[in-house]
């Protein structure tokens, strides 16, 4: 999923500062599943939002929404009753649901509640870990499911590095090395002669390297 | 054959051990401090490596701290790493380097920015340090760019890299040494070397599997000044091995005779490693204490160096 987290309190208030009516958007896919901008946060965010604007003496109204999927088109059309009662929008899903707002609604401000990471999955209750940097061109295939672009912090793709202690990165004792994992999944499947195949440098076109991405599928477009 | 001009590869063809040494450049406008460093290591190596932004903060570029070692008519070492350039920078400066008749260079992946004075700066790493190997080599010997294209010139670079031993995990060490072989190394500079016998059982793997007959194996010495640094060695620096009989040994003598007791260490560490099998030299890493290399030099056999 795409992970994502609150912007500070500080932030979200200079930017509302010059209105006074606000949409308050929220996105029911993954920035619920991780706690940052589903229905819920967009309650909490509202009451802190209007709490603060009234003991300035500045009070704001504020209308809660929240869409089943803001990066897409046919949801964000649900607004176009609402849109007009508001000065600004502020959004709470991750920065393709911000956009498609933005660009849906081209006369609107439109502001982001959340700073967007990662691609990740969850590691346990309340932690998520970066997973995928969607390179474009899949190497999980010969890095034993372990992607070393999105995990290793130096982005080695023959590594590990020197710095690998004790099966954590050099950068932080709380990162795992993500090399040290792919050795372990090479063992486990009794496939360490792999590793002796050296992985060429990788071709970036695919990845962010080739400018901005769009996949157009001809049988459905 | 010959693949290239460099002195440290005609050291090697003949037989001698090879020493070679290192020198960081300033972290200003200071061409002077280069020479005068570089200077302090004539007669006593066969090359000296200029580190590339090392511990990721910022300081004269390698290129022309080099540059200005070579027109000293010594032999400087590029050091690179894959941190700071993509493959574009990385061939346009292999070239540059060459043209100034900078003939030996070593390819690393390079410290995280983590560790540096620019932590908020971006990685680069568009290729690893075994792909940079591998690029070095294409260059020379195939006469092709990276990206396919064919290049009049090409620059002659003797190609080493780094090996550590003592990181984690130890099992695949051997086999990463293997990697950098495919890729086309010549030599390689290892760790700091305090652990022995760890250092020996590595070089058992590598012998074990022949690759001390493909590539020439420097070992990484650096003296210890106090116990402090190597406690702070042990403790601080990610994938180092300092045993404890050793901060027991440095610590075993007044502060005052501690650099002498490095010193020691090193010509005795020197002394055990010329006995192993598939060591072709010594790559004396003596951090801010280029003088005392001369005298390492010295006492452990090594001068005068051999002209070839």
């Amino acid at each position: 999923m795409i992970t994502a987290e609150r912007k500070p309190m500080e932030e979200l208030i200079a930017y509302l500062r010059p209105f006074r009516r606000i949409l308050l958007l929220g996105c029911n896919e993954c920035v619920t599943v991780c706690a940052a901008g589903g229905r819920k946060e967009v309650g909490l965010l509202s009451s802190a939002l209007q709490m603060r604007f009234a003991k300035e003496g500045k009070p704001i109204e504020i209308e809660e929404i929240t869409l089943e999927r803001q990066c897409d088109p046919e949801y964000v059309e649900e607004l176009v009753s609402r849109i007009d009662q508001a000065d600004a929008v502020m959004s709470m899903a991750c920065g393709c649901g911000i956009q498609e707002v933005a660009r849906r609604f081209q006369d609107k401000p439109v502001f982001p509640a959340v700073n967007t990471t990662f691609m990740g999955a969850s590691e346990r209750q309340g932690v998520w870990a970066e997973r995928c940097q969607g390179c474009g061109n899949c190497v999980l295939g010969v890095t034993a499911g372990v992607c070393p672009i999105a995990r290793c912090s130096k982005q080695l793709l023959n590594g590990p590095c020197g710095g690998s202690t004790k099966g954590k990165c050099e950068v932080d004792p709380d990162i795992d090395c993500a090399w040290q994992l792919i050795w372990d999944r090479l063992k486990a499947l009794g496939m360490t002669e792999q590793y002796e195949e050296n992985i060429p440098a990788k071709d970036w076109r695919t990845g962010r390297g080739g400018g901005p991405r769009k996949i157009v599928r001809e049988d459905l477009a | 054959m010959m693949k290239t001009e460099s002195i440290l590869e005609k050291i090697l063809a003949a037989g001698h051990l090879a020493v070679t040494s290192e020198c960081g450049p300033p972290r200003g406008a200071l061409p002077d401090k280069v020479r005068e460093k570089a200077e302090m290591l004539r007669g006593s190596v066969d090359g000296i490596n200029v580190t590339d932004n090392q511990t990721a903060m910022v300081r004269m570029s390698s290129l022309a701290a080099c540059i200005i070692i070579r027109q000293m008519g010594l032999n400087p070492i590029l050091q690179m790493v894959s941190r700071d350039r993509n493959r574009l920078a990385m061939q346009s400066d292999i070239i540059g380097a060459y043209s100034f008749g900078i003939d030996t260079m070593l390819c690393l992946s390079g410290d995280h920015p983590r560790f540096g004075d620019h932590p908020m700066a971006a990685n680069v790493h568009d290729i690893d340090s075994v792909q940079m190997l591998d690029m070095v080599r294409t260059m020379r010997d195939e006469g092709k760019f990276q990206g396919g294209d064919k290049l009049d010139g090409p620059p002659k670079m003797f190609i080493g890299a780094a090996a550590n031993p003592f990181a984690d995990p130890f099992e695949l060490r051997v086999a990463r040494l293997a990697k950098k072989v495919n890729a086309g190394v010549d030599f390689i500079q290892t760790q700091c070397i305090y652990n022995l016998d760890k250092f020996e059982l590595w070089m058992q793997g590598v012998r074990d599997r022949g690759l001390d007959e493909k590539v020439a194996i420097m070992a990484g010495i650096t003296p210890m000044k106090s116990v402090g640094m190597a406690r702070y060695m042990k403790n601080k620096v990610p994938g180092m091995d300092v045993p404890d009989e050793l901060i027991k040994r440095m610590a075993g003598v007044p502060k005052e005779k501690q650099a002498e007791e490095g010193i020691k260490i090193c010509v005795e560490s020197i002394q055990r490693l010329k006995e192993v099998k598939g060591v072709r030299g010594f790559h004396i890493m003596a951090i801010e204490w280029e003088q005392k290399v001369p005298e390492i030099m010295e006492r452990a056999g090594l001068l005068p160096r051999p002209q070839v």
